[in-house]
């Protein structure tokens, strides 16, 4: 077990863990946006920063990725560690202000927006998190999304933005993300769903009758998983 | 090209090198790497070759790299037997069939001699040749030597040694200077320590000691090592990379075998921008030769030591210089950079332990471990030894390609070496490190240059772009240059950098369009130091030094765009009033 430090709390936590790991596991709190469980972290919003102090350095760090060191003292509320915080969620903010869940993030952690910041307009709710992405490539494993071109530019979305010969249409990513940005719609019968502008003939289940998954996703599953796909035919209520 | 198995071998090509450098006729040597080329050095060279093919005459038509004296070039070199070497400055395909009559004729009826070469003294060995045997030609006596000239007299070549020297698709010539007797050295005695103990730091920017790097790669997890080349040089104005990979090859390939004999890697990558096709080609040239000569493959030089290098090409982005972003690339995916806390010495490339380092660095190993550490370390300063190779541009009258002593003063560089500043006007600021850089002022220039002044004074050497600016530079719309620089080439993987790079540079094309506010200064300040803290990488952790140490410096000029709206340098054109 390593011992460290944080916000004055001792704390131990098993090597190989992250500050953001330790820290959550002992009941401090530190924000995130970018982070899930599932995927490995990117470190891209910056929001987990935290202030750490090895000996005589001191530096700020993503906490989410940061494997805990002996000794090392960490401060996920100081000066230097808000005004990251203050200022990855004014840019966001401003980058995405139809976002109600940024909105409500920046609220509770006492950010007001800056007003010098012009507003985005072609956006929409994407801060770029990366989870729908990495959700696509390493949860799934089809990796039918991806990035677009780079800098304040860059986008989410399949090759050339045309419908995807991989997608299957699981929903995945619009789950995942944490602000609503991405859209997957079902016709009014339930019959199709459009999601990366892709048409999914929705199966019904075999007992009850519901549209419940594209069969896309159903034969992918059986693929991986080897179960027969008349087994799948039947949706998880009715099982 | 013959098998190169021991030192006699490699002596016999040194034989027939010497004879290529120091011919028995006459010899044209042009210089033509991309500065020469783009002044026109190519149809010179076109000019020649037909002349020289229509009069039938016995001369040896030659290229070489670039000498540092973009200022005057198309340079022409001329040598014959026991003669000085002279150099003949701004020649152009007009000029040729005179100038030719006059070598033959022996006289300098239609162009003079810009300055004159006695010997070559090889910084690798201490060894000394001489172009001229007996006495001074009395019609030369008053061409000066280059040594002598303003712009060489205080300057010290160890990277670009044989650039200016040696055809660079001529391996001979290569050995013939010096080539691959320290790689004989290293692999047959092992001097390698000699990089650890010379305190050589990074010459791409980082500054990081190089020793400590490599002995980390060899003591780090793991059969399988790499080492690589950085030839990715973004920074705007820097062309000290470009100028090795095209005029000395083979002083970057010989680096690299010696570092990965040290560190125990037998295979390695040099990454190139995809915008430096000559320095592609002359790489792969040079490599392809080695491969023949059996300086790169299997068991090199009978050591039983394996290597060879392969070249990967850049795309178009500014990020890839960054080293977790360049291997990230090399892998076949998307430049972005991740961040640091593991070193790319235990997980790089493929996740194998990787050492990476810039050219200038590479092309400087086979000197300090041919000479020694201690060698090294006399020359330049505590803690920064060695040398530094600049691109120095800009508002300057010898613009060009120079290589310093670490410790010269920015002074002795821009009046001495530099020529001072053209047309009659004032030196304002010299800006180094590129975009991760900051301006110095004119109150500044007594600085002596080295990796710890230059970050004590608020900029960074940075990979060597120096670009000198007079008064018609306006220093706010430099800064907002900078940051629209970065904004473009920006991975866009984390938040600060992508998002608080543009909003930087939207507040500065308010500043310089006449809508600054009150607050502008104070809030890119403190936009400054979250950016700095909180980037995923340098680029955007130094994309706000421009922008501070233009405020540091010249606060005055920021305070004239928002408060008076007025541009100082009469630049940002909507501020022009005709009052």
């Amino acid at each position: 077990m390593i011992n460290l430090v944080i916000d004055n709390k001792e704390i131990q936590a098993e090597e190989g863990s992250t500050i953001l790991k330790a820290a959550q596991s002992n009941g401090i709190e530190i924000p995130t946006l970018c982070y899930h469980d599932e995927i490995t972290a990117s470190g891209s919003c910056r929001l987990c920063s935290v202030e750490i102090k090895k000996g005589e350095r001191t530096r700020i760090v993503a906490s989410c990725i940061y494997q805990v060191e002996e000794d090392l003292v960490v401060n996920t509320q100081s000066d230097r560690v808000m005004n990251v915080r203050r200022l990855v969620l004014q840019l966001l903010m401003a980058r995405c202000p139809e976002s109600e869940v940024i909105r409500e993030l920046a609220e509770k952690l006492g950010v007001e927006p800056q007003k010098r910041f012009q507003l985005d307009e072609d956006k929409g709710k994407c801060i770029l998190c990366r989870q729908c992405v990495e959700v696509c490539e390493q949860v799934v494993g089809v990796s039918a999304i991806g990035f677009l071109n780079r800098g304040a530019d860059k986008s989410v979305g399949t090759p050339f933005m045309e419908p995807s010969g991989v997608c299957i249409g699981c929903g995945a990513c619009a789950y995942v993300c944490p602000t609503g940005h991405i859209k997957m719609e079902e016709s009014e019968n339930g019959k199709e769903r459009v999601i990366w502008g892709k048409t999914f003939e929705m199966v019904a289940c075999k007992v009850c009758g519901r549209y419940f998954a594209p069969q896309e996703q159903l034969e992918y599953i059986g693929k991986k998983t080897g179960v027969p796909l008349d087994k799948l035919y039947t949706c998880v209520n009715c099982r | 090209m013959a098998r190169i198995n021991n030192l006699q071998d490699l002596n016999k090509r040194r034989e027939q090198g010497i004879a290529s450098l120091f011919p028995s006729k006459i010899k044209v040597m042009v210089g033509e790497a991309t500065c020469g080329l783009a002044t026109g050095a190519g149809l010179v060279h076109n000019a020649l070759a037909e002349e020289i093919e229509k009069q039938k005459l016995d001369i040896i038509l030659s290229k070489t790299g670039c000498i540092g004296m973009c200022y005057r070039e198309p340079l022409v070199d001329v040598m014959e037997p026991n003669r000085p070497r002279l150099t003949y400055s701004r020649l152009t395909p007009k000029n040729v069939p005179a100038f030719l009559n006059q070598i033959l004729e022996g006289n300098h009826k239609s162009k003079k001699p810009y300055c004159r070469i006695d010997e070559d003294i090889l910084i690798i060995n201490g060894e000394t040749k001489r172009y001229l045997n007996g006495d001074l030609p009395d019609d030369l006596a008053a061409i000066p030597l280059m040594s002598d000239i303003d712009f060489y007299e205080k300057q010290f070549k160890i990277a670009t040694r044989n650039c200016g020297y040696i055809d660079p698709d001529n391996i001979d010539e290569y050995i013939a200077r010096g080539g691959y007797f320290t790689l004989h050295k290293a692999l047959s005695t092992m001097q390698t320590e000699e990089i650890i103990k010379a305190g050589l730091r990074g010459r791409g920017g980082g500054g990081f000691p190089t020793g400590y790097k490599w002995q980390s790669c060899r003591e780090a997890h793991g059969e399988v090592k790499y080492v690589i080349c950085n030839g990715d040089e973004g920074d705007p104005g820097a062309y000290m990379d470009r100028s090795v990979m095209e005029g000395d090859p083979h002083s970057v390939i010989e680096g690299m075998i010696i570092g990965a004999y040290a560190i125990g890697a037998h295979e390695g990558y040099i990454y190139v921008r995809d915008e430096y096709p000559f320095a592609v080609n002359a790489l792969s040239l040079a490599i392809s030769q080695a491969r023949e000569c059996g300086l790169l493959g299997e068991n090199i030089l009978d050591s039983g030591f394996s290597f060879d290098i392969q070249i990967g090409k850049g795309a178009g982005a500014f990020v890839c210089g960054e080293s977790t972003a360049l291997m990230a690339s090399l892998e076949g995916r998307a430049g972005e950079p991740r961040a640091k806390y593991v070193h790319t010495v235990e997980h790089g490339l493929k996740d194998r332990p990787t050492n990476l380092n810039n050219v200038e660095t590479w092309a400087n190993v086979p000197v300090i471990v041919g000479r020694g550490s201690e060698w090294f370390s006399e020359i330049g300063i505590e803690n920064n030894a060695g040398t530094k190779v600049f691109s120095l541009v800009g508002n300057i009258r010898n613009v060009g390609l120079i290589e310093v002593p670490m410790g010269i003063t920015l002074q002795e560089i821009i009046y001495n070496i530099g020529g001072g500043i053209p047309k009659g006007k004032q030196f304002k600021a010299v800006q180094t490190g590129g975009p991760s850089g900051g301006c110095i002022p004119k109150e500044m220039l007594d600085l002596p240059v080295s990796f710890d002044e230059l970050s004590k004074a608020g900029s960074m050497m940075g990979s060597g772009g120096m670009i000198v600016m007079d008064e018609t530079s306006c220093m706010v719309d430099v800064a907002r240059y900078f940051l629209e620089f970065l904004e473009g080439e920006s991975c866009g993987k984390c938040v600060p950098c992508r998002e608080g790079v543009r909003r930087m540079r939207q507040i500065l094309d308010d500043i310089c369009a006449g809508r600054g506010r009150e607050g502008d200064v104070e809030l890119l300040e403190s936009m400054s130091e979250a950016i700095k803290d909180g980037s995923l990488c340098a680029l955007g952790g130094s994309a706000p030094n421009p922008v501070l140490s233009t405020i540091k410096s010249f606060r005055d000029e920021y305070n004239a765009h928002i408060q008076d709206k007025k541009c100082p340098a009469g630049v940002c054109t909507e501020l022009i009033h005709s009052d």
